[in-house]
């Protein structure tokens, strides 16, 4: 009999559920790329380290409020330092653009100088958080770990296949929905954010209209900033905080921007679940779910993997290189640079 | 000349670290210094040139290092004989599938190619895997812990470093083939994409350099310490120089090393100078600096901008096998983009894009300090917190923190020449 | 007096040489006047020039008697003049409604009643209104630019070759409109290609060539000019 639910209850807990944390987290980093992407035309190398900032910020105000013996109850002390790390990591984005970007504006500098800064911004802000807080790994989750237990799954339903969900993982994905629809109906409904989207369709006849170039970009920074804060503390909390790592997310991040359509928010949010869902996808062993969809006792032989995981990263830029040579605008048609 | 004092400094400051320091440890870093400077050389030619920003040079350099396994390592029969023609095999039946493939892109249109491609693909990925992952397995599981790859060809290193070139040319002309047509930012990220990929393969397929478990089985290019401290000529060396054999070794060692690599280091100039100068080099930087006028004017800008590429990879190939050559030992999770790539930029740009000899102080001078800041920065940090108290947390965070600073340290100096001196210490003429 | 007039007007882009030379263009309330002349000749500089976005080295604009001469583009807007540039004039990506939005962005007080006056002026535009400026056809795309720049009700309306790659029945449809705000007491300025059909409905005409003043009069006088008839209109 093929075992359908069984099957379901597979891919849910070691793909789906994954995936679409993953793909949250993805998304809202490419969201905060692809928004200085448009507005201010760069390509920001220093995003993964600054959500790497605001996590130690928040980490630092978290590790206080344990001190002090503040907690959410069930939910992670992190959310209550968020605030915190947000206001600090938009302060600080505000004085690298002051300080290193504004100049590059100002003189009209070709969009390779000013991502080259981003790179001297990124050693910067790396360097800071390897001292501040150290380079090694940080643990500040706390309150309840699991909303549902796998064996209290296989209790309740009686399948064979249990599904365990953190409490992280839905934190993720419901912060992760509010977010977006908050910054969604920024964009379309909002005068600033109209204009803004205007700045970034048509920066001559935007100034044309009289809307302020630097309010804009202003805002662009700290959208950007506090996206990228909260994008590294819900990682830091569902994963641990490496500063190392966030580099690593930078590339992933990249890829969802692009493959989504650069410049676009709505393809950015889109191209990190599909970034998100191919890397589970493709390298997950798919020995026991096909054990469960095949009808008898028959286990295949081997994994049925198509990818070790070692190559994780490398499905998401080799699905970045095949959409910038088959279609760079993305697919929800963002700007080509 | 500006120039020559800029050198003359760098020279006093190696005197300085082998003075107060040790020479040894001047040495080492003089010899990383040199490949650092043939790396910059080679992302020179292809910025200076060409106005290309390759974020994948690491990948280049693992490329140059992955040459110097296959020549020196020493072949491994049992390897060969229980997985090496199913390696064969794959790669063959590989190639049958990127003809397929090409075939079919050629032949159909529409619909049609559209699903045959993506049939060919997918049925050419699985029908490799059947021949290629019993391959693999056979190869890893010969003994594991010392061997578990293919090995090389037991040559004398030295060769490596030409075969690096090749290595890194031949996959610069794929990854050029596929990415140079792309506008600036993309192309930076695509090859930094490509690159990771580049290493995560090296880190993985044990079979071709043992992955994570690193070869370090390779034979140096120079007699080793020990072996010079036995052989009677070196003591009578030594003696004749009144220094101690061991100590006496260990420079010679470096020095022989110094002295290979500044050659490679010069013959690269030398040909760079002469293809900057020449017609060819001229014609480059036209492109250069402006693209659309002289694609108008009938120059195959992008055939242009693959040679260059080429050209550059080779270089940072080049000096990928030479790293791994005086490490005796290819470790490919070292090939950290932090360290490797972005550092080689802050040296191009501070030194001086788009010419040769400001890459080459550029090599030396951020590697320096590099080096150094690590050994300072703890100082400094205890003359920055001297005022604080001795037990508190926040300095002996701030203390040991202290050797990450030089991070902060070399994103600061690529801000301030970026914004202030853009054109670095020896701009371009 | 003018109610927009830009006096002898001589410079040129940045430290370039000079493109216009003590050239002169002015117009009345409710008038629409009209520049001309063969490629090169300075036409959209001049406009440009008045809209301030040149350097003059001598000469100077006036708007009602006030001299504006240094004012930024931006507080020109602020002062009552619109402008619309001769391309990327619309925000494609946005939808109609929300370009006309954005032309009222330095308003603050209910531009709503404005927005139905644009909308009686160009009605295709009220049926298209949460379309995509960047999905309408050239012509209509030029209305929603001319629309745009109607919502901070200006008092002078500048265009550059509003007509400019469109088709004969969509331009003559264009003029019919323009001619429209025009009888609102809204002063156009307006550079042209299309002489004869744009000297046809113009007050006044100015013929420049090689950055100066060569023909001014109205425009029916222009047309009759057996000169002008030779050297601009084909005969």
């Amino acid at each position: 009999m093929v075992d359908l639910l069984n099957a379901l209850a597979l891919m849910s807990n070691f793909v789906f559920v994954p995936a679409l944390v993953y793909g949250s987290q993805l998304a809202l980093g490419a969201l905060g790329v692809t928004l200085i992407y448009s507005i201010l035309r760069f390509s920001n190398f220093a995003h993964g380290d600054t959500m790497a900032f605001g996590a130690m910020l928040t980490i630092l105000a978290t590790w206080w409020f344990q001190s002090m013996g503040i907690s959410a109850g069930p939910l992670p002390t992190a959310l209550l330092a968020l605030p915190i790390g947000i206001v600090g990591t938009v302060l600080f984005a505000l004085l690298t653009d002051r300080m290193v970007y504004r100049y590059y504006r100002k003189v009209k500098a070709a969009s390779i100088v000013t991502m080259m800064a981003s790179v001297g911004v990124m050693f910067v802000m790396n360097g800071v958080v390897r001292v501040v807080i150290g380079p090694g790994e940080q643990r500040f989750a706390d309150g309840e770990r699991f909303i549902i237990k796998a064996r209290e799954f296989k209790e309740l339903t009686g399948l064979a296949e249990g599904i365990s969900i953190r409490t992280s993982q839905a934190i993720t994905v419901i912060v992760t929905l509010i977010v977006v629809a908050l910054l969604f109906w920024f964009l379309q409904k909002s005068r600033t954010g109209k204009a803004m989207r205007a700045y970034a369709d048509n920066e001559d006849l935007a100034l044309l209209s009289g809307i302020n170039p630097d309010k804009v970009v202003m805002v662009a920074w700290i959208i950007a900033a506090t996206l990228a804060t909260i994008a590294g503390t819900l990682y830091g909390l569902d994963k641990s905080f490496k500063p190392f790592t966030y580099f690593q997310l930078l590339l992933p991040i990249f890829a969802a921007a692009i493959v989504g359509g650069i410049g676009n928010p709505l393809g950015a949010v889109a191209g990190g679940f599909i970034i998100a869902f191919s890397e589970m996808g493709f390298t997950y062993a798919y020995k026991r779910f096909v054990a469960y969809m095949t009808p008898g006792d028959w286990v295949p032989e081997g994994l049925i993997q198509l990818l070790s995981t070692d190559y994780k990263f490398a499905v998401s830029f080799v699905i970045l290189v095949l959409v910038l040579l088959v279609r760079p605008t993305g697919i929800f048609k963002g700007k080509v640079l | 000349m500006k120039n020559v004092i800029f050198f003359a400094l760098m020279g006093l400051a190696f005197i300085a670290v082998g003075e107060y320091q040790s020479w040894p440890f001047s040495l080492t870093i003089l010899n990383l210094c040199l490949i650092s400077a043939v790396m910059a050389l080679g992302v020179n030619i292809q910025w200076g040139y060409a106005g290309i920003f390759n974020v994948g040079i690491m990948g280049f350099a693992a490329l140059g290092g992955v040459a110097a396994v296959l020549v020196n390592a020493a072949p491994v029969p049992e390897a060969w004989a229980a997985g090496g023609w199913g390696i064969m095999a794959s790669g063959v039946a590989l190639l049958a599938v990127i003809g397929l493939v090409v075939l079919i892109r050629k032949k159909t249109a529409g619909k049609l190619r559209r699903y045959a491609t993506i049939i060919a693909v997918i049925g050419g990925f699985f029908a490799i895997r059947e021949v290629y992952d019993p391959a693999v397995a056979a190869i890893e599981s010969i003994d594991p812990a010392k061997t578990g790859f293919l090995g090389g060809m037991g040559l004398p290193i030295i060769f490596s470093w030409a075969v690096g070139g090749v290595f890194a040319a031949g996959g610069a002309w794929v990854v050029g083939k596929v990415a140079l047509g792309l506008r600036s930012d993309y192309l930076a990220i695509a090859t930094l994409g490509i690159s990771e990929i580049i290493i995560a393969v090296l880190k993985n397929e044990d079979w071709l350099t043992r992955g994570v478990k690193n070869v370090s089985t390779l034979n140096p290019a120079v007699p080793t310490a020990i072996e010079l401290q036995t052989a009677p000529w070196f003591q009578d060396l030594a003696a004749w120089f009144g220094t101690d054999v061991i100590f006496a070794s260990g420079i010679f060692v470096k020095l022989s090393y110094a002295v290979l690599f500044a050659i490679v280091l010069l013959g690269i100039l030398w040909l760079s100078e002469k293809a900057l100068k020449s017609p060819w080099g001229r014609m480059m930087r036209a492109i250069r600096d402006n693209r659309d006028a002289a694609q108008a004017m009938g120059k195959d800008v992008t055939r242009r901008h693959l040679q260059t590429f080429i050209l550059g990879s080779a270089v940072v190939g080049i000096a990928g096998a030479m790293l791994t050559t005086m490490d005796a030992q290819f470790t490919p999770g070292t090939y950290n983009p932090l360290r490797f790539t972005f550092l080689i930029w802050v040296m191009v740009i501070v030194g001086g894009s788009g010419n040769n000899w400001g890459s080459i102080l550029g090599g030396f001078l951020i590697w320096f300090v590099w080096i150094e800041a690590e050994r300072f920065g703890p100082i400094l940090m205890e003359l920055a917190t001297s005022g604080m108290d001795p037990e508190s947390p926040l300095r002996i965070n701030l203390m040991d923190s202290a050797a990450h600073l030089r991070l902060f340290l070399m994103g600061a100096i690529l801000l301030i020449v970026l914004r202030f001196s853009p054109r670095g210490l020896i701009p371009e003429k | 007096m003018s109610y927009l007039i830009g006096e002898k007007m001589t410079g040129g882009y940045g430290k370039g040489a000079d493109i216009l030379h003590e050239c002169t263009i002015a117009v009345e309330k409710g008038e629409i006047a009209v520049i001309v002349g063969p490629n090169g000749a300075g036409k959209s500089t001049a406009m440009k020039a008045i809209f301030g976005m040149l350097n003059l080295r001598e000469g100077q604009i006036r708007l009602d008697g006030k001299d504006i001469t240094n004012m930024s583009p931006q507080d020109k807007v602020k002062a009552g003049m619109g402008f619309v540039p001769q391309t990327s004039n619309v925000f494609t990506g946005m939808t109609v409604q929300e370009n006309l939005e954005m032309g009222a962005y330095i308003r603050d007080d209910d531009f709503m009643g404005t927005m139905e006056q644009v909308f009686d002026l160009f009605p295709i535009l009220k049926e298209k209104r949460k379309q995509h400026a960047g999905e309408l056809s050239g012509g209509q795309r030029q209305q929603v630019a001319v629309g745009r720049a109607l919502m901070t009700q200006p008092k002078v309306l500048m265009l550059d070759e509003p007509t400019a790659g469109v088709s004969p029945i969509v331009m003559d449809e264009l003029f019919d409109r323009i001619i429209e705000v025009a009888k609102t007491g809204i002063a156009i300025l307006m550079v042209e290609q299309n002489a004869r059909q744009a000297l046809n409905i113009a007050d006044k005409g100015y013929v420049l060539v090689q950055g100066r003043n060569r023909f001014t009069d109205t425009g029916e006088a222009l047309l009759a000019n057996p000169e002008v008839r030779k050297s601009f209109l084909g005969g």
